[in-house]
């Protein structure tokens, strides 16, 4: 028994946070949200070098055929350095559905780069009255919000309820409005399709690979909060040891103190939580939906309390734009509501241990 | 990562099940906490025997003499909680004062003391915390003064659990009153029955006395009881303290806890339908449960770390602070979906579980501050972990009492 990461998963972690420390500095991501720049084209292409959109490809398609749990470590970088990235949903769960449904074509073209995919799923999660998607021979019609991964996207996978079907982006019939969400790191679109030509994943298990992406997808998040939560922790005991008050760094103030130590104490285990979910995603089936839902719920509980609590520890400091404190509480606050806030995934993992009447 | 264990494992698992199977028989119940029960010592003999306690204790000393394996060690604590089938005896003496002695103890403390301590036949307590030093254990006032061949102790001592049926106590008391505090303390070992040692049961809000205070008036002691040099106890107290923070806890015993409740939830209805259908309860469950499962996930890194003999870090620093706080409102819940059968207490006509769920919130709530307060652990926590300053310390007479 061995309850860790493995040195290849440790080297491909610290390689992946070495390029995004020089590559996704704080000024980088402020340009990109400002919109000038691309740096989310940047870092694809940074690491595109260093293998990671290949992580979750079967090597049959030239990828890496590793599992979520090399993937989480990934996402868990990337939510560090509030990168822009389309990562969670295009080398995520775009790859895992694609996978899970056995579509070989699409693997390749995207293990090629000529394809790159955009998730919706939400309607899976939780239908609106204004969204959903109708089929209808080899076109599809409706709306499907809060499109994740369109940054650098050349297709959308979307859900149909009970099928996978696959849209080019700009096609005819195709239109995009982009949201204004609180994190302008990463870009999330709803789309409106009229009579828009959609082709047929393969296969037809889609249930089970839409099931199978939400799970992946769930992990990512809460890994990419986990790593971004992390980041403010540490911001946060960096700047109360530099910050003197009443001629004493505030660092040494039990009430600081002890907000540092209860942000660290809740959110260590939260780290092997994440390892154990993305692995169970690989190893374990049969937990693999209840340790995702029970991942995320915690990990967005213990990350909006990371989040204010860390701001409260920078003062005023922490509350101003000087700082960019803010990029970090705002991805842990995208996270939480995306794929199934808190309450939802615990309603979720109650129903899926037959706690329900 | 990877949660299968290898054959050499598998193997030892397979030894610790047939032992099981073929001694359970002889073991004594879970909550048979009787310290002089005759079945437990039985028992205790022939878990020392198997290495099934005291299990990398030298066997000169009557241990088993094993290399230490926190994955065997975790094995045998996982198969006797399967098998419903207490472990070993685990009282301060075996767990705080044998590893002391081992590192620090004379050779004739060692030979005298160690092997009836595992045996179960020697009870210790601990006498450390006193009224006037609690979180500030080192201002301890307990003095011990050189008469001839004696230390003559008067003081007092409180929270110490079983005193009332121990035989001896490791007990720290101010021998160096003019030294600073920290190096004026000594580590002696006091036989309860000397004349002048006075135990008083401490009755706490659970309605039990799990404590007590003990009152020392003219106790003679030789001077041969210390461990270690006069004015060092500070440092073998904190040798001590050092393996109470290495054990490691049960990690499944916190999710064990959460499926009794969710058994309450699925039996207990209210109007005709069970409380497991109420969502508002069932989400307070599963929150808690979702804790629950990280606090297992962090057990099972600590025990990896531990196989690995690398240091525990953060993940290790956490474990009183969250795991207190976890259980306390665990009980919470329990309590708060029988609703008004939640307050029946003891012997109460129609208290669920004898109103269990009700001692475990107080006496959780006795843990939170026990052991190292709630607040001491985050200042350790600040401290070690975040590598956050020490608070100044005032120069005496800033503060005065009104």
């Amino acid at each position: 028994m061995y309850f860790g990461l493995s040195e290849d998963q440790l080297m491909l972690q610290d390689s992946v946070g070495r390029y995004l420390e020089g590559a996704s500095e704080l000024e980088e991501v402020r340009r990109f949200v400002d919109g000038e720049g691309a740096l989310a084209e940047t870092l694809h292409k940074g690491l595109e070098e260093l293998g990671v959109p290949f992580v979750l490809l079967p090597e049959a398609q030239g990828g890496l055929g590793m599992g979520v749990l090399e993937a989480a470590l990934i996402s868990e970088t990337l939510g560090r350095h509030v990168s822009p990235s389309a990562f969670t949903a295009a080398y995520g769960m775009a790859v895992i559905g694609l996978r899970e449904a056995g579509d070989e074509d699409w693997l390749s073209q995207i293990a090629s780069g000529s394809a790159r995919m955009g998730v919706g799923l939400t309607e899976a999660i939780g239908g609106r009255d204004d969204a959903g998607l109708i089929v209808s021979g080899d076109t599809v019609s409706g709306r499907a919000s809060f499109v994740m991964g369109a940054d650098g996207a050349t297709h959308f996978l979307l859900t149909t309820g009970d099928q996978l079907v696959v849209v080019e982006r700009g096609a005819k019939g195709v239109s995009e409005t982009e949201l204004t969400t609180i994190d302008r790191t990463r870009t999330l679109l709803t789309l409106d399709l009229d009579n828009a030509a959609a082709s047929k994943v393969a296969g037809n298990n889609h249930a089970q690979a839409q099931r199978k992406m939400i799970d992946a997808g769930r992990v990512l998040l809460a890994a990419d909060s986990l790593g971004a939560a992390a980041m403010m922790l540490e911001k946060a005991v960096e700047y109360s040891k530099d910050r003197d008050q009443f001629n004493r760094p505030i660092a040494s103030f039990q009430a600081v103190k002890h907000m540092c130590a209860e942000m660290a104490a809740k959110l260590e285990p939260c780290r092997s939580m994440i390892w154990y979910a993305a692995y169970a995603q690989d190893h374990v089936p049969e937990e693999a939906s209840l340790m995702a839902c029970l991942a995320k719920s915690h990990m967005q509980e213990v990350g909006k309390f990371v989040a204010r609590t860390a701001t409260e520890v920078h003062g005023g400091m922490g509350f101003t734009d000087l700082l960019g404190l803010h990029y970090w509480f705002k991805r842990i606050g995208a996270n939480r509501q995306l794929l199934g806030g808190p309450e939802k995934l615990r309603a979720e993992a109650a129903e899926l241990q037959g706690w329900v009447g | 990562m990877d949660l299968n264990f290898t054959q050499e494992y598998e193997d030892f698992r397979a030894e610790v099940r047939g032992f099981l199977d073929s001694n359970k028989g002889n073991a004594p119940s879970r909550s048979d906490r009787s310290v002089r029960s005759k079945k437990r010592l039985a028992w205790q003999k022939v878990l020392l025997e198997h290495g099934y306690a005291a299990r990398t204790h030298p066997k000169q000393y009557g241990g088993y003499g094993a290399e230490p394996d926190a994955l065997k060690a975790r094995i045998i604590a996982e198969e006797f909680a399967r098998a419903g089938v207490p472990g070993g005896i685990a009282g301060q003496g075996i767990n705080m004062l044998v590893p002391t002695l081992l590192e620090l103890g004379s050779d004739e403390q060692k030979e005298k003391y160690i092997k009836p301590t595992l045996s179960g036949q020697m009870v210790w307590c601990q006498g450390y915390s006193e009224p006037g030093a609690g979180s500030d254990l080192a201002s301890l006032r307990t003095a011990a003064v050189v008469d001839g061949d004696d230390f003559v102790i008067n003081g007092q001592k409180i929270w110490t659990s079983t005193a009332q049926f121990a035989d001896m106590m490791f007990c720290l008391v101010r021998t160096e009153p003019d030294a600073p505090k920290h190096q004026g303390i000594s580590y002696i070992l006091i036989d309860m029955k000397t004349p002048g040692i006075e135990v008083r049961p401490l009755m706490t809000m659970t309605g039990f006395a799990e404590f007590n205070e003990v009152f020392f008036t003219d106790v003679r002691v030789p001077v041969t009881s210390i461990v270690g040099q006069r004015g060092e106890g500070w440092m073998v107290a904190n040798a001590t303290l050092t393996h109470e923070r290495g054990m490691l806890g049960d990690p499944d015993a916190a999710l064990g806890r959460l499926r009794s409740i969710a058994e309450i939830m699925k039996k207990e209805h209210i109007d005709g339908k069970p409380l497991i259908d109420d969502a508002v309860y069932r989400d307070r469950l599963v929150r808690l449960q979702a804790e629950a499962q990280a606090m297992k996930m962090n057990g099972m890194r600590l025990t990896t770390l531990a196989s690995e003999k690398k240091s525990s870090g953060m993940a290790g620093l956490l474990v009183k602070l969250q795991g207190c706080e976890l259980n306390h409102q665990m009980a919470e819940l329990a309590i708060d979906v029988m609703g008004e059968y939640g307050m029946l207490y003891e012997d109460s006509p129609f208290a669920r579980d004898k109103g269990m769920w009700q001692t475990h919130y107080m006496f959780d709530l006795g843990m939170i501050i026990g052991g190292g307060s709630a607040q001491i652990q985050k200042n350790i926590i600040s401290e070690r972990g975040l590598g956050m300053p020490r608070e100044p310390k005032p120069a005496p007479g800033t503060f005065k009492a009104n």
